[in-house]
This record gives structure tokens, C-alpha cells and sequence, in this order.
């Protein structure tokens, strides 16, 4: 590929950034781990707040530009109030937004102009699982389904391949598709 | 000399420029080399010549490359079978006749306990006495140890675990389910090689490699030798580390050359489920990432292909040549299986085909990474006269074939005369022999030095 190309794509990603951070944190190891954070208030009925402002990178403490707040709660079908998504659709729009943003980042690294990338995400969910009906029914999704409409100066293939590398890099799909040690303590 | 003397490894046995460890075919590989360049050297040998080929492999393995491309520096495959593939006593054979007719100095049964520095270059203690050298070249195989997730620990007991060396045949297998894991060239033989002998099998299946047996009516490995792709280079890649992690291609050499992939195994009955990921309560979870790893190897399997067509329209001028092949994508069953009660489901048995490690437990040098990984630079370690071969990818993708051995010995065995050669130097270059790329290679120079330099011991 030519400077000029190179120029060209611009998918408002810096490639150099990214390799730089993975050609410095592979040198050290301990700077490469973070800890993210959430806090979460309960608000009234089944609607609550979360508040995600600070987490922990590079061997020191570091803050978002601003708070982000994500309220949360449930649909009048479940007679809540619907103030906010449902916890689980926030799940789910963390791992679109984490695929999306690794087909970015792929695609400038692999000199791909994308145009346009839409994800659209369902997931299953027996409710005999959370209501306590049926042991055997789980809690959570039974599966997930991405589909991504993208358009971009690349074949068919190359595309194909963007999806898959950004699901190889991503974190929220690992969460997905792997068990996570969970635990859970009152303070 | 006493006896204790003896056992603790300090009797001091020779001194000679070279020690190489390891007589397999990159140890004799490099041997053969060093001899050409009248380098004095010695090979050691735990075992006997081609120790891992004849004790460590199981019976049906076969090489993954076909006969005409089985050759050392020196000698080739000469048989009349050159498009089969050797099974693992004719390796041992070929690999023993080499040690004979390249006059080896090899000195078998002899078990090295461990390498260190010392002031004239290296000690290499060994269970028959202690070496000294400037020099010593790790052959002592990439492959010597099977690696098992720390998850094996928390299999239910009453289930059987079985390393590929520990593995020879179906015979040895308990009646009853197999869970084998991972989807390399070894985890897909083994697994076929059961489900043949009647056992129900299920492959659990991570990140792998898929390729045809035959492509356009030639091997792939005709294909990827013929288009260059074997001879690609350590320092032209952009992620090297990834390169050398990649797994063994799925192949199997056999008279049918028959295709060996994930939807021939499932034609056969296997189970598929993606890799191993947990395990709780006598439950073994597999990963629910199978469609994107399996999406990930037929995408890369097309683009290998891509390029041998595109190779193939300027190269061959072949009016018979077969028209360019498209495979079915891998084929999964419509229910994952997320995790299986191995008791429940009457598996018996659990085969780690997860990969192999180098054994570098006896090095007392600095020059392992975290990882315990050796750090080098195309074979060329981080400690000056220290030299490693028949690492995948070492200094091309061909490096861990035995057919790959050929070049890298040649190269390193340049670099490493040239590192004898400016330490018998006096003066201040012998400070930093080891960093530059120089390599002595003209022979009649080399010997001349070699007449003239002082001993540094």
C-alpha cells in the first residue's frame, strides 16, 4: 500500500496509536492491565442508574472525559416503568458496540474506507428461566445473532474477514462466548 | 576420577568449539553444516538419533509433507514412493542414515542436565560428563513437551488423560466416549483415528488452520513450496509472534490423500464444540465463539488459495491443469453444544492435543521470555554464541518441517563462524561478537583463522 491510499482511508481511527500502545504495553506486561468500573443506584421500582467515570490503566488511576450515566430499567409489559433499556439490551448494545468499534479499527489497519456499518442484534430468552418456572430453562440468552450491514470499498470477502477479526479481538464477545468468574458480595 | 565425580556430571569429557543438542534432524542438520566449515563440534543426545520420532510419536503418524520434499543438507528422499508421505519409523530411518553418512560426531544416551556461561564461552554439564564450548546450538526440538491446560487438573476423576506422546493407539483407549481437544493437524488425527476404531467423538476446537490434502490435482505442499509461501522470511512479517503460534495445518499424510477437516469429521459422526473453556461441576464448557474460529479458517483457507491461483496464472503454463477448487464452508450442527456432563454423556477419555512446547528446563542462561519462550532473532539468541533451530518460523514458515532445516542450518551455521571467527580475534571486536549479521562463510579465511587463533579457555 502507497502513502497515498494510505492518506485516503480515513475511518477516524489511529492505526499508529493503537500499534504504538500494543508495541509499548507488550514491553510492559503490567501496564497493560486495567480494571473497569460501573456504580449503580437503585432509583425506584425496577429502574436504577448506573455511573461509569473512573477506571484504572497504565499503572495509575484514570477518569473519563465526563461521567457516562446509563439508566436501566424494564417495559410496561413487566409492569415497570420503562425509564431506561433493559439490562439485558444494554448487554446486548455493548457487544455491538465493541464489534463495530473492532470492524473500525480493522478496517483502517487493513486500508478499508467503511461508509457504513450497521449491527442489528437479537438475542433469545425463555422467561420460564428468570420466573423460576422450569430449573432447566436458563437465565440468560439462549443465543445471540449479530447481523452487519456494512458498507465499505472492500469485496465480499474482505468484509467477511473485518467481522471476523473484529469477533477474534473483542472483549464482549469473549464475555459472551466464555465463562467469567462472577462474584458478588454485599460490603 | 571417582564415581561420584562421574554422576554428578563434573567430569570434564572435551572441549570443542560446538556443542549441539539434540540429534534429530536439525541438530544433524546443523552438524552437517558445521562439519562442511570444519567447525569442531559435537552433538548430544539424550536417546538414540531421531529419539522423539522412534518413542514419542504414536503409531500411525505420518509427516505432514510428501517424500520428494523430505531432505536434510546433503541428502534427499530417494525411495520409490515420492509423492507418499514417511510414516514415523521411516523418518527415524531416514534421519539415522543421515547421522551415518554425514559422520555426525554424535554422542548418544547422553542427557544434558544443563547448559551455562562461563568464561570461555559455555559449560554444558550432561549425565556422561561435562562439556566446554564457545558455542552451543539448541536442537533439541520444539515439540519435546506436550502442553495441557492447567483446566485438566479439574477433569471428574474416573476419566482418562492422555498427551499425544503418551497416546500410540486406539488400542490403549478405554471402550467409551473421546473428548479430544483441539483442531491441529494432531487433534484431527487422532480424533479420526478413534471414531474409525468405533469410539464416539467429540473435538473441541479453537483457533486452527484448514487445507486441502490436494489442490488443483497437486499437494499443497507442492503448491506452497512451488509459489515461495514455505520460503517466507521471519523479518519480513508484520506479526511475527502470531506467526509462530499458528497451529499445524489440518493434513494427514495417507495413500488416499484423503482431505482431513472438521465437516469430514462430523460426515464421520464427531461431535464439534468450541474450545475448551471451563470446567464446573463435572461440566466441561466449551467456548460459544465455533462459528467465528471456524468462520476465521475457511476465510483464510479461500485467501491461501486466491493466492495459489493467482501464482498459478502466470507460472503455469498448463493447458491441463485443473480449474481453481472452492471447499464447502465448515459445516456445524444447528444446536451448540455449550457444555456435556462427561460422565453423562459415557466419556471415558480426554486427549490434550493442545500443542507442544520446547523443553528448556536445563538452560541456565537469560534468555527466556515470561512465557519461558526462547528470545531470538532468526535463531540467533540473546546470548552471544548461543544458537536455536527448528522453532516454528525460526527464519521461514518451512523452519519446524524437516525439509526447512536445510536453509536455517546454513544460515546459522555463517552467523555462527563468524562469531568463532571474531572471538578469535584479538582485540576489542570480541567484545560484541554476537551482534552483528557478518558471517564468514569463505572457507579457506576460515580455516586460516582458525590455524592462527589462540585458545581462549
Amino acid at each position: 500500500m502507497d502513502a497515498q491510499t494510505q492518506m485516503r482511508v480515513d475511518n477516524g481511527i489511529n492505526v499508529e496509536a493503537l500499534l504504538g500502545a500494543r508495541e509499548a504495553l507488550s514491553k510492559m506486561p503490567e501496564a497493560a492491565r486495567f480494571n473497569w468500573r460501573a456504580t449503580c443506584e437503585w432509583i425506584n421500582g425496577t429502574h436504577a442508574r448506573s455511573t461509569i467515570d473512573s477506571y484504572f490503566g497504565l499503572g495509575e488511576e484514570q477518569m473519563h472525559r465526563m461521567a457516562h450515566r446509563i439508566d436501566s430499567d424494564h417495559p410496561e409489559l413487566f409492569a415497570a416503568e420503562d425509564h431506561g433499556a433493559t439490562p439485558v439490551e444494554i448487554v446486548l448494545a455493548g457487544l455491538a458496540g465493541c464489534l463495530t468499534a473492532g470492524i473500525a479499527a480493522v478496517a483502517q489497519n487493513r486500508n478499508i474506507q467503511l461508509r457504513s456499518v450497521k449491527a442489528t442484534l437479537e438475542a433469545g430468552m425463555d422467561l420460564q428461566g428468570i420466573l423460576g418456572i422450569d430449573s432447566e430453562v436458563r437465565n440468560g440468552f439462549d443465543g445471540v445473532k449479530v447481523i452487519f450491514d456494512i458498507d465499505a470499498d472492500a469485496t465480499r470477502e474482505e468484509i467477511e474477514a473485518l467481522v471476523a477479526q473484529s469477533q477474534k479481538r473483542s472483549a464482549v464477545f469473549d464475555i459472551f462466548t466464555n465463562p467469567t468468574d462472577v462474584s458478588v458480595m454485599v460490603s | 576420577m571417582n564415581a561420584a565425580a562421574f554422576s554428578a556430571g563434573s567430569l570434564q569429557v572435551g572441549t570443542v568449539d560446538v556443542v549441539i543438542v539434540g540429534a534429530g534432524h536439525s541438530g544433524l542438520a546443523m552438524s552437517h553444516c558445521l562439519g562442511r566449515r570444519g567447525i569442531d563440534h559435537v552433538v548430544l543426545e539424550r536417546g538414540e538419533v531421531a529419539n522423539a520420532w522412534r518413542h514419542e510419536r504414536w503409531d500411525s503418524l505420518r509427516l505432514l509433507t510428501p517424500n520428494w520434499l523430505t531432505r536434510l543438507p546433503g541428502m534427499a528422499y530417494d525411495g520409490d514412493d515420492p509423492d507418499g508421505y514417511m510414516r514415523r519409523d521411516e523418518v527415524a530411518a531416514f534421519i539415522a542414515r543421515y547421522a551415518r553418512t554425514s559422520g555426525a560426531p554424535v554422542r548418544t544416551g547422553t542427557t544434558v542436565r544443563a547448559v551455562m556461561a562461563d568464561d570461555a564461552g559455555y559449560r554444558v554439564d550432561t549425565d556422561r560428563g561435562r562439556w566446554r564450548c564457545r558455542a552451543v546450538v539448541l536442537a533439541s526440538g520444539a515439540f519435546a513437551r506436550p502442553s495441557v491446560p492447567r483446566i485438566g487438573a479439574s477433569l471428574p476423576g474416573g476419566v482418562a488423560q492422555l498427551t499425544p506422546y503418551q497416546y500410540r493407539n486406539p488400542g490403549q483407549v478405554e471402550a467409551g466416549g473421546v473428548l479430544v481437544v483441539g483442531a491441529s493437524a494432531t487433534g484431527l488425527q487422532l480424533a479420526d483415528e478413534l471414531q474409525r476404531a468405533g469410539h464416539p467423538v467429540t473435538l473441541a476446537i479453537g483457533e486452527h488452520v484448514r487445507m486441502p490434502r490436494m489442490y488443483r490435482g497437486r499437494d499443497i505442499q507442492w503448491w506452497m513450496h512451488a509459489a515461495g509461501l514455505l520460503d517466507q522470511r521471519y523479518d519480513a512479517l508484520d506479526d511475527l509472534s502470531r506467526a509462530r503460534g499458528v497451529a499445524s495445518p489440518q493434513l494427514i499424510g495417507s495413500r488416499e490423500r484423503a482431505i482431513m477437516d472438521l465437516n469430514a469429521l462430523s460426515a464421520g459422526g464427531a461431535r464439534l464444540v468450541g474450545r475448551v473453556a471451563n470446567v464446573r461441576d463435572g461440566q466441561v464448557q466449551f467456548s460459544g465463539a465455533l462459528r467465528n474460529v471456524c468462520a476465521l479458517a475457511d476465510l483464510k483457507m479461500a485467501r491461501l488459495l486466491a493466492t495459489i491461483d493467482t501464482w498459478a496464472a502466470t507460472h503455469i503454463d498448463d493447458g491441463s491443469l485443473p480449474p481453481a477448487e472452492r471447499f464447502d464452508a465448515t459445516r456445524l450442527p444447528e444446536k451448540k453444544i455449550l457444555g456435556l456432563n462427561l460422565k453423562r454423556e459415557g466419556i471415558r477419555t480426554v486427549i490434550w492435543a493442545t500443542g507442544f512446547r520446547p523443553d528448556y528446563s536445563w538452560l541456565k542462561l537469560p534468555v527466556l521470555d515470561a512465557k519461558g519462550n526462547i528470545r531470538h532473532n532468526g535463531g540467533v539468541a540473546d546470548a552471544p554464541g548461543l544458537y536455536v533451530m527448528g522453532l516454528p518460523f525460526l527464519r521461514r514458515r518451512k523452519s519446524s518441517f524437516i525439509h526447512g532445516a536445510e536453509d536455517d542450518a546454513q544460515d546459522l551455521a555463517g552467523h555462527l563462524a563468524g562469531y568463532l571467527d571474531a572471538l578469535s580475534r584479538p582485540g576489542p571486536s570480541r567484545a560484541c561478537p554476537a551482534s552483528g549479521t557478518r558471517s564468514r562463510s569463505r572457507h579457506g579465511a576460515l580455516e586460516a583463522d582458525r590455524a592462527v587463533r589462540p585458545r581462549c579457555d
